[in-house]
């Protein structure tokens, strides 16, 4: 049962990643990393995260996307021409990464990685307990150093966006 | 078979609560209309049935058979994808809410929850959740129209939608740190035991700003008055939904009154106890009918969402529409702080006072 689950959301995730790059709309595209977001929440569901399930969609599909088709809408380019001829610079990127993933996939295969037993998920506390745990006790330093990043990107946006106000008082 | 039956147990129930959802959006049609109508010291609508209130059946019937018109030049699949993306995710959020006390009934051998679809340990982020997809509705309705209005109310529709769904999301945070749990079934039950026990008033840090913010922000998000600049009508004709008619419209229409109810449901079960009376136990328990005791709880959850639903009733009857700007330096430069200081507030005195 699992399986099946599994083999259907990373067929639709696969598929509408590539559907992403490959349709000329860009709200289309949009459309489908939409779909793609939702599948991968699904996986998440299937792996028993269901807090980051939630965190997925609230986070990539209700905010981050919504922009991106702002976006899209304010400059309504119907299709663009100026990015599709990237081509070679993507070929070579995708042989590099397909190098990678196979390099990974031969050393796992020798290191005889038995899959992990699920665990119950019905014991213990819930996976939104150990989530914040985890991030507070472990991966504390990585977390703080994820917030300064943020709030340095936060201040540099204002700046951008107040230094056009300031130049058109001056004028 | 045990499969199937239980599938045809939980099929009856979504299509209770579905209907139920759709039954109330009807009255509140009709509602909506009387109660402007008495605050505006007129008698709202009268030609249809008794009083009036058969309107509802009416107006459905001629949405019905209105004809359906697609603007030339708009872009098909998106211009009927819209309302349904609309719909389904105002209509999917009530699987989470409890409507009644968590009993167990005995039903053909199996152990069956009447009034909670599903309780899952993340309830209120599912709600969260799929509040955010309802804005592709009306952006992908806006878009796809081919139209100035419409385009204009659904870019609009979407920078709201976003930084007031922000708002709700902390004001939630602090009932969440009280209760320690993200479960709507769990928030519900810490709150039992009479109104002293309601988060809006508990110990150790009343939440009456996190409501006061939940209140306003939930209203900006489904898009009423004072906050429903995406369908100002003097400036943008209807909004994302100009170029919409018959059936496509009645999703939208629909769409939004759901929302209503939701938001509505989530604060009574957030802030005032849920289907909790307000004082300890219920007065049918009391007297011995604990076989009935959950009428009187789902009768207080009905009274409480019907409370809101009238809030919005009398906002709209009172408020002017805001400006844009307005809009939008109220949400991120009042609301916001006060909802974040409403969480430093409430942990630490969730931590100096555990409950």
């Amino acid at each position: 049962m699992d399986h099946i689950f599994f083999f259907y959301f990373a067929a639709v995730i696969a598929t509408t990643s590539v559907l992403v790059v490959a349709l000329r709309n860009p709200v289309y595209s949009a459309l489908a990393l939409l779909i793609m977001f939702f599948h991968v929440a699904g996986l998440y569901v299937t792996l028993h995260a269901e807090f980051l399930a939630a965190v997925q969609i609230v986070v990539y599909a209700g905010a981050i996307l919504v922009l991106y088709l702002f976006v899209v809408m304010l400059l309504s380019i119907k299709s663009e021409e100026r990015y599709h001829n990237q081509l070679p610079v993507a070929g070579l990127l995708g042989v590099m990464l397909c190098t990678e993933v196979i390099l990974l996939l031969i050393q796992s295969r020798t290191a005889a990685s038995a899959p992990a037993p699920a665990a119950d998920p019905v014991a213990g506390p819930g996976n939104t307990e150990l989530i914040g745990e985890a991030l507070y006790s472990t991966y504390l330093f990585p977390f703080e150093v994820a917030s300064l990043i943020l709030l340095v990107a936060m201040i540099g946006a204002i700046i951008l966006a107040k230094k056009d106000l300031n130049e058109q008082a001056q004028q | 078979m045990e499969i199937g039956l239980r599938l045809a147990v939980s099929l009856a129930q979504i299509a209770a609560v579905m209907g139920v959802v759709m039954l109330t959006v009807m009255v509140l049609t009709l509602a909506e209309r009387k109660v402007l109508g008495w605050m505006q010291d007129r008698m709202g609508p009268m030609e249809v049935g008794p009083y009036g209130v058969l309107q509802p059946i009416a107006d459905g019937l001629k949405l019905f058979f209105k004809e359906d018109i697609i603007p030339a030049g708009a872009n098909k699949f998106l211009f009927t994808l819209a309302p349904i993306l609309a719909l389904v995710p105002a209509m999917i959020g009530f699987a989470v809410i409890p409507f009644g006390p968590t009993m167990t009934i005995e039903l053909f051998g199996m152990q069956v929850k009447p009034f909670v679809i599903s309780d899952i340990n993340i309830g209120i982020l599912y709600i969260l959740a799929f509040a955010s997809i309802g804005a592709y509705g009306i952006i992908l309705g806006g878009w796809s129209s081919n139209s100035k209005y419409s385009l204009l109310g659904g870019l609009r529709s979407a920078a709201q939608v976003i930084s007031y769904e922000l708002n709700v999301g902390l004001a939630i945070v602090g009932v969440i740190l009280l209760s320690g749990s993200l479960s709507l079934v769990k928030i519900t039950e810490a709150q039992s035991g009479g109104f002293w026990n309601w988060f809006i008033i508990a110990l150790p840090f009343p939440q009456i700003f996190a409501f006061v913010v939940y209140v306003i922000s939930s209203v900006a998000e489904t898009n009423r008055v004072p906050f429903d600049l995406p369908e100002a009508e003097s400036e943008l004709v209807a909004g994302f939904f100009t170029e919409y008619s018959g059936m496509r419209f009645a999703f939208f229409f629909i769409a939004e009154y759901a929302n209503m109810i939701l938001v509505s449901c989530v604060a009574a079960a957030l802030f005032l106890g849920g289907w909790n009376a307000p004082y300890p136990g219920t007065l049918l328990g009391h007297l011995g009918l604990d076989a009935l005791a959950w009428i009187e709880n789902v009768v207080w959850f009905a009274a409480k969402v019907y409370f809101f639903l009238f809030l919005f009733f009398w906002l709209r009857a009172t408020l002017p529409r805001l400006r844009y700007d307005q809009l939008m330096r109220f949400g991120w430069k009042v609301m916001l702080p006060i909802a974040l200081g409403n969480i430093v507030l409430t942990a630490i005195a969730a931590y100096f006072f555990p409950r």
